[in-house]
């Protein structure tokens, strides 16, 4: 009951009338960004990060988490119009809502997917302020040795068992290390990996890292395609408002998919991509319309993934808010906002903290209700976005990364770097290696240095802290099944088989 | 290039890939490096600023022989990847929009250096409107300028046309303050 009453709180910050205007900006430019291909969550937030030097923490938050959710309902419109997925955990939205859209029924799968986000968004939203404080009494228990290990197995889950392989999803999570690490090191005062140049000693900004990894590479590798065929927009054709036997097969895919995807985003392994695809395999298990599946599409394909999407979205908000724990691009950033502020979210933010806490939790509420309502009656507006010209888009959003970065010390060398990263993450994404983890690496890696250094320090230099205390040795366990596990039960599959057979992409 | 689709092992080398474990075991060299060069103080002989570095080094060697060994063995690239062909054309000129920007941005401004890289940019991606992409990126830079970098409080630099159009506004509001 103490939550509701910090809800009533929260709310009360939420709706003045400043507060309000900053969640609607948010909402409003998620969609947006979350509609245009090419721009994701992580990269608007990044640029907007000076803003922090500009206004309270209550409102660049509330900005942030409107854009952060924003993007998810955005990125499903475009998804189901357009067969592109602008993100990865709306891949399983294009299977069936593009197929819907081709037959003639994008309406009902956009509005499926709008009001599936809306209950989804609010149990998560609610999920968030129920789970935070129960985590948070779990966490206060935790010491350094258990805070290193807890991020080695968010290292191990973020990069190595989410994505297409472990090694490639390392590298880049070593690549962020490394890039972490450039800079005075904070504890001895020593400069480390700066090749001698001034310049480095602040270290690398995340407005470079991510401005280059998701904007300039990106660019360059649209760029590199031109010959990869262009996708068509699925004009919008069927009434907006779904029909009884529609809803009647929406609302249970969507509790569903809600209960799958937020237990999945709130543990510190995060990532939509697994509830997602697990919301469509069971959704295509349990519907009684299997043959839409694959032809015309099914709303029940696009429903529960949709949903699943945004509440573990909702989940990955409780190991940042209550552990510093983030465990997609767009929260590491966020957490880089928090740290702006000098603010270390922790166990301690919930108290500390208060207003911002729950401020933020309840205008994520507000934000849900603003979103289904710029997306449904709006619609019509977003769908006119998706005109702009690839040309004439991917050299505007040049043109915003350039203000993002020369605005930081009006320095050429930060746009060296830039392009440097933006070759990088052309190459990265060319060869399949996920950029994520780069982010999450550069943000965290700096932060688990700390903790293990605290930990090697109280226990005076004996290594054995991280396995003598049961907790720490529990996470470190967890961590090595999640790398040697798939590995070992692809051994036994193999030995069992009898096949040599070469998985292509399986490095 | 039609390797095989389902035969076991292929054996054929990826060259691409490989030049990317090569390339990773490069930068594991510079860490190493980077990381002999970082003073340790006997204070913090036990758990210095090196370890960190250390341990990433092993794990960035560790990362680049698998990638090379999965590369001898025949790379991780998917076919539709490999199939279709890079436009180095239309890369070429992005870039060249890009070293643009850099160099111009502090003899010219950030508005008149984006113009030109905003123009090379469309260029590359096949936009032959040169003229309207120029008014385009015009309208678009000087709305980066004066909405978003001034709104946020960042400091872009000035150059000629920011310089005019500032000196405008000022004599405007002074009028207006009259």
């Amino acid at each position: 009951m103490e939550t509701l009453s910090h809800l009533g709180h929260g709310f009360s910050v939420a709706f003045s009338p400043m507060n309000l205007l900053w969640c609607l900006v948010g909402t409003t430019l998620g969609t947006a960004i979350g509609v245009l291909p090419g721009l994701g969550p992580a990269l608007t937030i990044a640029l907007l990060l000076p803003i922090t030097y500009q206004v309270a923490p209550e409102a660049s938050f509330i900005l942030f988490a409107g854009i952060y959710y924003g993007a998810m309902y955005g990125g499903s419109t475009t998804s189901i119009l357009l067969n592109t997925p602008g993100e990865s955990a709306t891949i399983v939205t294009a299977l069936e809502g593009n197929r819907m859209a081709r037959s003639g029924r994008g309406g009902a799968a956009l509005a499926t997917s709008a009001i599936g986000s809306f209950v989804a968004g609010t149990i998560g939203t609610l999920g968030v302020a129920f789970l935070a404080p129960v985590v948070v009494k779990f966490a206060l228990a935790f010491g350094p040795a258990e805070y290193f290990s807890l991020m080695v197995l968010a290292f191990i889950t973020v990069s190595a068992v989410l994505g297409s392989s472990s090694v490639r999803g390392l590298t880049s999570l070593f690549i962020g290390f490394v890039i972490g690490m450039i800079g005075v090191d904070l504890q001895t005062g020593q400069p480390r990996f700066t090749f001698g140049m001034n310049e480095l000693l602040d270290g690398v900004d995340v407005i470079i890292a991510a401005v280059g990894l998701f904007a300039v590479g990106e660019t360059l590798y649209m760029a590199s395609r031109r010959y990869a065929g262009k996708d068509e927009i699925v004009p919008l054709k069927g009434s907006l408002y779904m029909t009884a036997a529609e809803w009647g097969r929406s609302w249970k895919p969507w509790l569903r998919g809600a209960l799958i995807g937020f237990p999945i985003g709130a543990m510190p392994a995060g990532g939509a991509e697994i509830p997602t695809f697990l919301s469509y395999a069971i959704e295509k298990k349990l519907s009684k319309h299997k043959e839409e599946f694959g032809t015309v599409g099914a709303i029940e394909g696009v429903a529960g993934p949709e949903a699943a999407n945004n509440a573990s979205a909702a989940g990955v908000l409780v190991p940042m808010l209550t552990l510093g724990l983030p465990t997609s691009a767009t929260a590491a950033i966020m957490l880089s906002a928090f740290q702006s502020y000098g603010i270390n979210p922790g166990p301690l933010l919930l108290t500390t903290q208060a207003d911002l806490v729950w401020g933020l939790i309840a205008s994520l509420f507000i934000a849900n209700v603003i979103l289904v309502i710029l997306n449904l009656p709006l619609i019509g507006l977003w769908v006119r976005l998706l005109k702009i010209p690839a040309p004439q888009l991917y050299a505007g959003i040049l043109v915003f990364a350039t203000v993002g970065t020369y605005g930081i010390s009006q320095s050429p060398i930060d746009l060296i770097i830039l392009y440097l990263l933006g070759a990088a993450g052309f190459l990265m994404r060319r060869f399949d290696f996920p950029t994520a983890p780069v982010i999450i690496g550069m943000i965290l890696g700096p932060l688990a240095e700390t903790q293990f250094r605290r930990a090697m320090t109280i226990s005076n230099g004996d290594w054995s802290v991280f396995y003598t205390h049961k907790l720490s040795l529990v996470l470190l366990i967890l961590a090595f099944i999640g790398l040697a596990g798939p590995h070992i039960w692809a051994f036994i599959e193999h030995r069992r088989r009898r096949g040599p057979e070469h998985v292509p992409g399986d490095a | 290039m039609s390797s095989s689709d389902q035969q076991p092992a292929p054996t054929r080398l990826a060259m691409p890939e490989l030049l990317i474990g090569i390339g990773l075991l490069a930068c594991a060299a510079a860490v190493a490096w980077q990381t002999l060069a970082i003073p340790v103080s006997p204070l913090y002989s036990k758990v210095g600023p090196t370890v960190f570095p250390y341990i990433t080094m092993t794990g960035m060697i560790v990362l680049s022989l698998l990638l090379i060994l999965a590369a001898v063995r025949g790379g991780w690239q998917p076919q539709e990847e490999k199939e279709t062909p890079t436009d180095l054309k239309a890369m070429g000129i992005v870039v060249a929009g890009l070293v643009a920007n850099l160099v111009l941005i502090q003899p010219l401004g950030f508005t008149a250096a984006s113009v030109i890289m905003f123009v090379l940019v469309c260029y590359g991606f096949g936009s032959r409107h040169t003229l309207r992409d120029a008014l385009t990126g015009l309208i678009l830079a000087l709305a980066a300028y004066f909405g978003f970098a001034r709104a946020l409080g960042v400091n872009i630099g000035a150059g000629f046309i920011e310089n005019q159009l500032n000196t405008v506004i000022d004599a405007i509001i002074t009028t207006l303050r009259g």
